[in-house]
């Protein structure tokens, strides 16, 4: 996952698990992208750099919500 | 496992013979947003959410099942009774050559319930968002079939069922609160 800015988008919650069930235990985790977070923008927030909010999809670092490729797996 | 109790939820009176409502009724049925899709798309969620909505989703999905009960006792009353020919004049003779007077799981317009009605995305923000819009969308349907009957008595009931979709869409807008909070996350090194 990626370090640092925007991580704490990502909970972690644990499924009950029996001792008959036939894997082993997977830790689970969702993510709650930035936009669940305000109800409506506040003026003034800080802004990417054009360049850089032209490959982010956003101007708002607040609403940049990364997502590298197998993200779920790394944290343990 | 469930336990059935033998008695509605709400009590369901009809107070007129009105066949042509039991078109419009149907919706709630069969339809997308009817209380079939309801109960199993919120039942067959609750598999794959994080372990602190479950409950809700297995006590909102059951009471789906009574509400079904509900609208299929209002679809019943108002056909068991109809000849032939007031199936006809109620619009009705389309599912009368197929069904009889039995009910059948489709829309106000006659098209079969299928899955691809409900969806479980295994997001749990997708799929509780999904479920308020349901809830929503089946509120205004309570509403546009109200705006369609003058009997007093199964207006008394869409009016509580309409209202529970209102408490349900709280109870899910609720969950996504839960959801957003940080638990006291485990840390493994
Ligand atoms: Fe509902």
């Amino acid at each position: 996952m990626e370090k640092g800015q925007n991580v704490d988008q990502w909970r972690e919650w644990d499924a009950y698990y029996s001792p008959f069930d036939p894997c082993s235990p997977r830790q689970k985790y969702y993510l709650i992208p930035p936009d669940q977070m305000t109800t409506f923008q506040s003026a003034g927030l800080k802004q990417y750099s054009p360049h850089e909010a032209l490959k982010r999809g956003t101007l708002w670092p607040d609403l940049y919500s990364p997502y590298p490729r197998g993200a779920k797996e790394g944290t343990r | 496992m469930w336990i059935y109790e033998k008695k509605l939820q709400y009590p369901v009176r009809v107070g007129k013979c009105d066949p042509r409502l039991a078109r419009l009724l149907i919706e709630q049925y069969g339809g997308a947003d009817g209380e079939l899709s309801a109960a199993l798309r919120y039942l067959n969620q609750r598999y794959s959410i994080p372990d602190r909505v479950i409950g809700l989703l297995t006590d909102i999905g059951t009471e789906e099942f009574a509400h079904l009960e509900m609208i299929a006792t209002m679809v019943y009353k108002l056909t068991k009774d109809a000849s032939p020919e007031q199936m006809k004049a109620a619009g009705l003779a389309d599912h009368y050559v197929n069904h009889d007077r039995a009910l059948y799981y489709h829309d106000a317009a006659g098209v079969p319930w299928t899955s691809a009605y409900i969806q479980a995305k295994g997001d749990p923000i997708a799929d509780l968002y999904e479920d308020i819009a349901a809830e929503e969308k089946a509120r205004a349907t309570y509403q546009w079939i109200i705006d369609n009957t003058d009997d007093p008595d199964i207006m008394d009931a869409l009016k509580f069922l309409r209202e529970r979709e209102i408490v349900h869409a709280l109870r899910f807008r609720e969950a996504v609160e839960l959801l957003k909070e940080h638990r006291e996350q485990k840390k493994v090194f």
